[in-house]
């Protein structure tokens, strides 16, 4: 793997420092650093050539890039819980996305482009350099699938989809899953639905389930 | 290099074709009985505990979780393969349907599936004594039993005694609690008499051996266990029979076809290794086929000799016919009770901790056979897809605050509904018995398509009947009336008879089995009661394919009962000196 390569890898995968130096490593001993590196799961062959491959293009140039840095942050702002959806790294998420899936690429590409013709029309500037007042107006105009005029359709179903994939980006990265408050993936001891949790719901579970199912020793 | 085919000098007792449930229990029970055995497998070598997913994070992988070719069921399963392999095609006779899962690797498919570990029960075994449909099997549920008492033995699979007649209990570990929808999915089945029990799944809540582990919890059984909490048969069949020092395991190696001698006997099976490309044969005295119901059809069918003209096994022109896949059909949609719920950690076991067997009586309906119901739902870690589509959640049910918004949007009030709304999902899917048909086959591809290591392939000919577009119809209307009984609101799934009830095309439940029916009558079937070929005394089958019926139960444990009885009765002819 080229140099350049490897860090457009490290980039658009969150990985630990461990992990950096590990590639740096490589770098220098010239042996092959594959993407099992990068991603820490386990991968067949085929699929490292793969992911290495799509990792080593690229699909939006960097006009798109920054209108989607604009689009995504105003789909999933910075809040008083968590950052935003750049601060979680979504836009990195959707440039490998859509190399993995080709079928968002299209969708995409001819949205952003009809943004900005929509943006010229109006404004004679590209999307990125309208007023942030002017962003919103043309975003509320196509946020919402079901009040939408007819001729922002192209512009609603768009935005659907990449309101889909900024939310999947967010809420699947490490910032959003501790937004989410998901407490799973780890060892533990499923005991049940805490006490509290079976109260709100009016639930309880009967004699046999408590007898039959599997106990835990609490003084253990 | 010159092209030349090399032999393999070892002397083997017995050559299995693949390492998958059936392939496994026979490596496992004819190597403990002191036989020398070859497992080959046309995937590479595979151990959870080192080739590990599992506790991975979402961001661990560039796709977020999302499903690829290779790995259809997410970048995170186990299980390499799927409905599509490069340069392994299948075709379909026009107008007809099938999908063929497969899974090339060590374990095959039982790196995958969702650990539903149920016993047929004798009704399962006497179809059509019961309403005239399909064929009876040549044995019944007392033979079977005391195998099925074996694998739970060994394996380990937790449930309840329920003493329902045709589920019959098994030597079960104790379940998991319910989660907090499947407590709210059985009050409201109990409105309609359906009746939910703890499910019947192969995961130790208790440990049983030293080999392996207890469940920890993580619900990943799919990503296979590093300690061996579950099923799979490359860690609890394969690895341990490794350590008799009977076994070797040949992988990357894909069988081309089993060799007769001029009587007609097998005296091994030809493979080409996927390393090299080279071709090889295997010598043994007895051939056991487990490589899938329609890879063994696939390989007796491209057996061919002169004393086999018709393909291995195939006098009776069974070979192939018969195929039949579980029904599936599936609805799901969200609780508003639960929007907004409290956090903490709901993982559990690798799927449902609770399931519906089949209740209902079908003399009294307008289809055959029955179906059990699998539910989820819950607090699942985020993946690939969360958050797909809130437009049609956020235009619908009030916010957090109390307000009524358009659906869609952007912005804090978007991010607040997407933590508002998690957790509240719940969904519901039939899995029914679909009856044997003669007209349901796979064949070799008649217009001579071959695969990228020259093998011709399987043609596939399925379609549905009637009996199983009823069934599906069944489902919806039961599903529908379950999902109001519990408050919830369907997003998805609803389908009408312009697609035939959400009915799933064949293949898609991945339990085809079929092809290499039981039976007595040598004329009409394949195998005898004991896996055996008719035709060719040295040949098992010991996959999928000897099912006279698929029953409303996954098929895996009658795979293992059935693979550990014909290896017994192996053993027993070597004993005979009768091989």
């Amino acid at each position: 793997m080229k140099r350049r390569d490897s860090l457009k890898a490290i980039a658009l995968t969150a990985i630990s420092s461990g992990v950096l130096l590990q590639s740096c490593d490589t770098d220098k001993k010239e042996t092959v650093a594959t993407p099992v590196k990068t991603t820490g799961i386990d991968r067949h062959p085929f699929e490292q050539v793969r992911d290495e491959k799509l990792l080593s293009e690229k699909f939006f140039d960097e006009h798109e890039m920054n209108t989607i840095k604009v689009l995504i942050d105003v789909i999933i702002p910075k809040d008083e819980t968590s950052g935003s959806a750049t601060d979680a790294g979504v836009h990195d998420f959707i440039e490998f996305i859509v190399k993995d899936m080709p079928r968002h690429q299209l969708s995409l590409r001819g949205g952003l482009k009809w943004l900005d013709v929509q943006c010229l029309k109006r404004h004679n500037k590209t999307f990125i350099d309208c007023s942030s007042e002017q962003q919103l107006t043309l975003v509320d105009e196509i946020a919402y699938p079901e009040k939408v005029k007819p001729e922002m359709k192209q512009g609603a179903t768009f935005f659907n989809l990449l309101r889909d994939l900024t939310a999947t980006g967010f809420f699947t990265s490490e910032m959003g899953l501790k937004d989410l408050g998901y407490a799973g993936n780890k060892p533990n001891q499923w005991d049940g639905v805490p006490k509290e949790v079976l109260d709100q719901y009016g639930l309880k579970y009967d004699e046999r389930i408590l007898k039959e199912s599997v106990q835990w020793d609490t003084n253990e | 290099m010159p092209f030349q085919i090399k032999e393999n000098s070892n002397q083997y007792d017995v050559c299995i074709v693949g390492s998958g449930a059936g392939g496994g229990m026979a490596a496992y029970v004819l190597t403990q009985a002191g036989l020398k055995v070859v497992v080959l497998e046309a995937g590479p070598w595979y151990d959870p505990a080192k080739n590990v997913t599992q506790l991975k994070w979402p961001w661990e992988s560039l796709r977020r979780g999302a499903g690829t070719t290779f790995r259809p069921f997410g970048d995170f399963d186990a299980a390499y393969g799927g409905w599509e392999m490069e340069g392994e095609p299948y075709t379909r006779v026009p107008g007809t349907q099938f999908d063929w899962f497969r899974s090339r690797m060590l374990g095959g498919r039982t790196n995958h599936w969702g650990r539903i570990s149920l016993r047929f029960g004798p009704k399962d075994f006497k179809g059509k004594s019961h309403d005239g449909l399909g064929d009876d099997w040549p044995i019944g549920y007392d033979d079977v039993a005391p195998y099925y008492d074996k694998v739970d033995d060994l394996i380990g699979v937790f449930g309840s005694k329920e003493g329902i007649p045709n589920e019959p209990d098994g030597k079960f570990l104790p379940p998991p609690k319910p989660r907090l929808h499947e407590l709210i999915i059985k009050e409201a089945a109990g409105k309609q008499n359906i009746p939910v029990i703890p499910s019947r799944l192969s995961i130790l809540t208790k440990k049983i051996n030293e080999d392996r582990g207890a469940c920890f919890y993580c619900a990943q059984c799919n990503r296979g266990c590093t300690v061996y909490g579950d099923f799979s048969s490359s860690s609890c069949l394969i690895k341990p029979a490794t350590k008799t020092n009977n076994l070797d395991v040949i992988v990357n190696a894909m069988v081309r076809e089993v060799l007769t001698d001029e009587s007609g006997k097998a005296t091994g099976v030809s493979y080409v290794a996927k390393d090299d490309l080279q071709e090889y044969q295997i010598k043994a005295k007895v051939v056991v086929l487990a490589a899938s119901a329609c890879e063994s059809a696939r390989l007796l069918l491209n057996s061919k000799s002169k004393s086999h003209p018709n393909g291995l096994a195939n006098s009776s022109n069974v070979v192939g016919k018969y195929l039949h896949d579980s029904t599936g059909a599936a609805i799901g949609g969200v609780l508003p009770k639960l929007f907004g719920r409290k956090r903490y950690n709901e993982d559990g076991v690798g799927g449902m901790h609770v399931y519906t067997p089949w209740w209902l009586d079908n003399k009294k309906l307008n289809f055959p056979r029955g179906y059990h119901i699998e539910y989820w739902g819950g607090m699942g870690m985020p993946g690939y897809g969360f958050g797909f589509g809130i437009q049609g959640l956020n235009g619908r049910f009030p916010d957090r605050n109390g307000n009524q918004k358009t659906g869609g949007g952007y912005g804090t009030a978007l991010k607040d509904d997407y933590r508002y709304y998690w957790g509240a999902n719940v969904g519901m899917a039939g899995r029914g018995e679909a009856i044997a048909l003669e007209s349901n086959y796979c064949e070799i591809d008649p217009n001579g398509t071959v695969d990228k290591f020259g093998i011709p392939v399987l043609r596939f000919n399925y379609k549905w009947s009637d009996h199983e577009v009823q069934q599906a119809k069944h489902m919806q209307e039961t599903f529908q009336e379950m999902m109001h009984n519990m408050g919830a609101v369907i997003t998805w799934g609803i389908a009408g008879p312009e697609t035939n009830y959400g009915l799933e095309a064949p293949g898609r439940i991945i339990h085809e089995v079929g092809t290499t029916r039981m039976g007595n009558d040598p004329k009409r079937s394949v195998v005898n009661k004991f896996n055996q070929a008719h035709d060719c005394k040295n040949l098992f089958v010991v996959d999928g394919g000897p099912f006279v019926s698929q029953a409303d139960k996954n098929p895996t444990w009658t795979i293992l009962a059935l693979s550990w009885r014909a290896s017994d009765y192996i053993i027993e002819q070597f004993k005979q000196q009768n091989v």
